[in-house]
């Protein structure tokens, strides 16, 4: 009775046609008794022009492709030849688990993720805490601090290249100055230091990133939550600590899977800095997969690598997704 | 309490001066952050204007004197990324507009017009965001080498000769819809609905709705979503070495790279080249500073 109530159905004088107005922002199509014209005339529809072609493009170059890609590594396509798609078998995937470049790179790849993620979250948290005491110009501080998210990575890695240069660069131009002599050293040429540069100069990159989801997070949190801190007696460290960053989560949670994802594309970075092959040190899985794919056509040993990123994005996302629509903000 | 005026002159004192040297040292941190987040940039400008000698012979981060100055490595950049600016221009905004419409289309369609299913598809646009793009690289390829757009535009040299950023330009369009779908969904949910159902008790189907309420009322969400398309796109250089095959369809990013690499040491032409390639960028980003936080956020 209510759906029935909450309907008016008028007739429309100039085509003849029903049309359905809902009150209630209606949430379900129109069941039992719905004429063509009804139908024709619903709102799933008329939405279907306006999603349809976008979903296509969108479901062709991404869910297709995807797909596509899964398939390509059950094969053992490479060369110049196309690829064949009887005989599939997880050949491509059982040479990974041998493959000690492929593990390295994974390890790398975990490394680069996880050490990338967790400080740039922390520098960010750091960032909004201090842009949020109230300052004067705080549009121009956070603006400079959120400035590298605006430049490539190409043009992110030209410029470390450089700041990393052993005997012109700034870095260690900086340390000799202050009397820090015995800490200069060649940044990216060291295989134990490679890595840890890349991940630094990422951090520069994205940590604006997360102080800006920090600061949205801060803003929300009512006065009252720091007054009554403050009343207790607590430092502001304690404060902070115990009373607004739990707070926090959500923002915490939503800034580290872009990060992650950021973390994953960090292809071209690293690209422009050491081409397709970074050495073990730095190898990550998206360098790898193009350096064998497409610098060797081991196209079906490329596209299982790429799977493997494919799942490891998924089981940062699928979560993080289940959890908003969980919560109702999907 | 224990603090009636005039009481305790000298602890309020040391109090104010307390929380004054508390203040000096917050602003002391956030000025040496800056020096920290501009030394790049900053060591870069003062590199791309100096000579060859000035490099090498002066302290890097020191602006060079007139005896190490020249524009010689500006120019020189510059001769060598105009094709990949040009090529840059002429795909990326196409690419940019048609992906913010297609968002907008599609949020339009998933949130203002309620139907069953809706959600389910929602979270497919979504999650199509968070896609690693290495994991559709080599069906890429592959799709565009059967497509053979070049063949397809032989009739019309002009195009057929820019098949490459024919291809680049639907493949970011692509991609470009999921985040740019979110951000216009996420408009749209705060939007007043009032004009909306006045509109269809007057009869307006959904396209007429869309023309003259949605669409107008969307113009903000446009610049933040142009914005943003355009950032990623002109950043981008991984698809661009998958897809464009000839040298004169480069596009900015590649011919950076290029420059790079051929020059790996004369780091005044790199410098010269970082600027050119990502002037367009920081305009937009000192200009539009808010849409642009409002873009990068829009995911989250």
């Amino acid at each position: 009775m209510d759906r029935l109530r909450s309907r008016l159905t008028r007739r429309d004088s100039d085509s003849g046609a029903d049309d359905e107005i809902r009150t209630d922002g209606g949430s379900e199509a129109p069941t039992g008794g719905g004429t063509f014209t009804r139908l024709k005339h619903s709102d799933a529809v008329q939405a279907l022009p306006f999603w349809l072609p976008p979903a296509l493009l969108m479901g062709l170059f991404v869910y297709g492709a995807a797909s596509w890609n899964l398939l390509i590594s059950l094969t053992d396509w490479s060369g110049l030849l196309q690829p064949e798609y009887t005989n599939l078998n997880l050949e491509m995937y059982t040479r990974m688990l041998s493959d000690a470049s492929f593990i390295a790179a994974f390890r790398n790849t975990i490394v680069l993720l996880v050490a990338f993620t967790v400080i740039s979250l922390a520098a960010g948290l750091v960032l909004a805490i201090l842009v949020d005491q109230n300052i004067r110009f705080e549009n121009t501080f956070r603006t400079i601090y959120l400035l590298p998210m605006a430049l490539s990575f190409v043009v992110t890695a030209i410029f470390w290249s450089w700041m990393y240069n052993p005997s012109t660069g700034t870095i260690n131009v900086v340390l000799s100055t202050i009397g820090l002599d015995a800490f200069t050293m060649d940044w990216l040429g060291d295989t134990r230091t490679r890595l840890a540069a890349i991940i630094f100069a990422l951090t520069w990159q994205f940590s604006g990133y997360a102080m800006v989801v920090y600061l949205a997070g801060l803003r929300a949190i009512p006065d009252s939550h720091y007054e009554a801190a403050k009343v207790d007696g607590a430092s502001s460290f304690k404060m902070y600590w115990r009373v607004i960053v739990p707070q926090l989560s959500a923002a915490t949670t939503s800034a580290a899977v872009v990060l992650m994802v950021f973390g994953l594309k960090a292809f071209d970075f690293i690209y422009v800095m050491f081409g397709d092959n970074p050495g073990r040190s730095a190898d990550i899985l998206a360098v790898m997969m193009f350096r064998v794919a497409f610098s060797r056509s081991q196209w079906a040993y490329g596209a299982a690598v790429a799977t493997v990123l494919f799942l490891m994005a998924l089981a940062v996302v699928a979560p993080y997704l289940y959890m908003q629509y969980k919560r109702g903000d999907l | 309490m224990a603090t009636a005026d005039g009481t305790d002159q000298s602890g309020l004192a040391a109090y104010r001066e307390e929380v004054d040297a508390q203040r000096a040292a917050l602003y002391a941190v956030l000025g040496g952050l800056i020096l920290f987040y501009l030394s790049p940039l900053w060591g870069g400008l003062t590199t791309a204007f100096k000579t060859q000698a000035g490099f090498v012979n002066t302290t890097p981060i020191v602006p060079p004197t007139p005896e190490w100055f020249t524009l010689e490595a500006w120019e020189l950049a510059f001769a060598t990324m105009q094709g990949g600016l040009i090529n840059s221009v002429m795909f990326v905004v196409p690419a940019t507009v048609l992906s913010a419409v297609f968002g907008s289309l599609a949020a339009y369609g998933l949130t203002k017009l309620s139907w069953r299913g809706q959600v389910g598809i929602l979270v497919i646009f979504l999650a199509g965001v968070f896609l690693p793009y290495q994991s559709v690289l080599v069906p890429l390829r592959q799709f565009w080498s059967a497509v053979d757009l070049a063949g397809l535009l032989a009739f019309a040299p002009f195009l057929a000769e820019r098949a490459d950023l024919l291809e680049l330009t639907i493949t970011h369009t692509a991609y470009g819809i999921p985040i740019c779908t979110i951000l216009f969904r996420s408009y749209y949910k705060t939007m007043d609905d009032d004009m909306i159902e006045a509109a269809k008790i007057d009869g307006a189907n959904a396209l007429r709705i869309y023309r003259r309420i949605v669409f107008p009322l969307s113009l903000p969400m446009f610049a933040v979503a142009l914005i943003y398309q355009f950032t990623q796109v002109w950043n981008d250089l991984l698809f661009a070495l998958v897809l464009i095959t000839s040298r004169s369809n480069y596009v900015v990013t590649q011919s950076l790279n290029e420059l790079q690499g051929a020059m790996a040491q004369d780091y005044n032409l790199q410098m010269a080249g970082a600027f050119i390639a990502a002037l367009p960028t920081i305009i937009i980003y000192v200009v539009f500073g808010r849409q642009f936080a409002k873009g990068i956020t829009g995911a989250s």
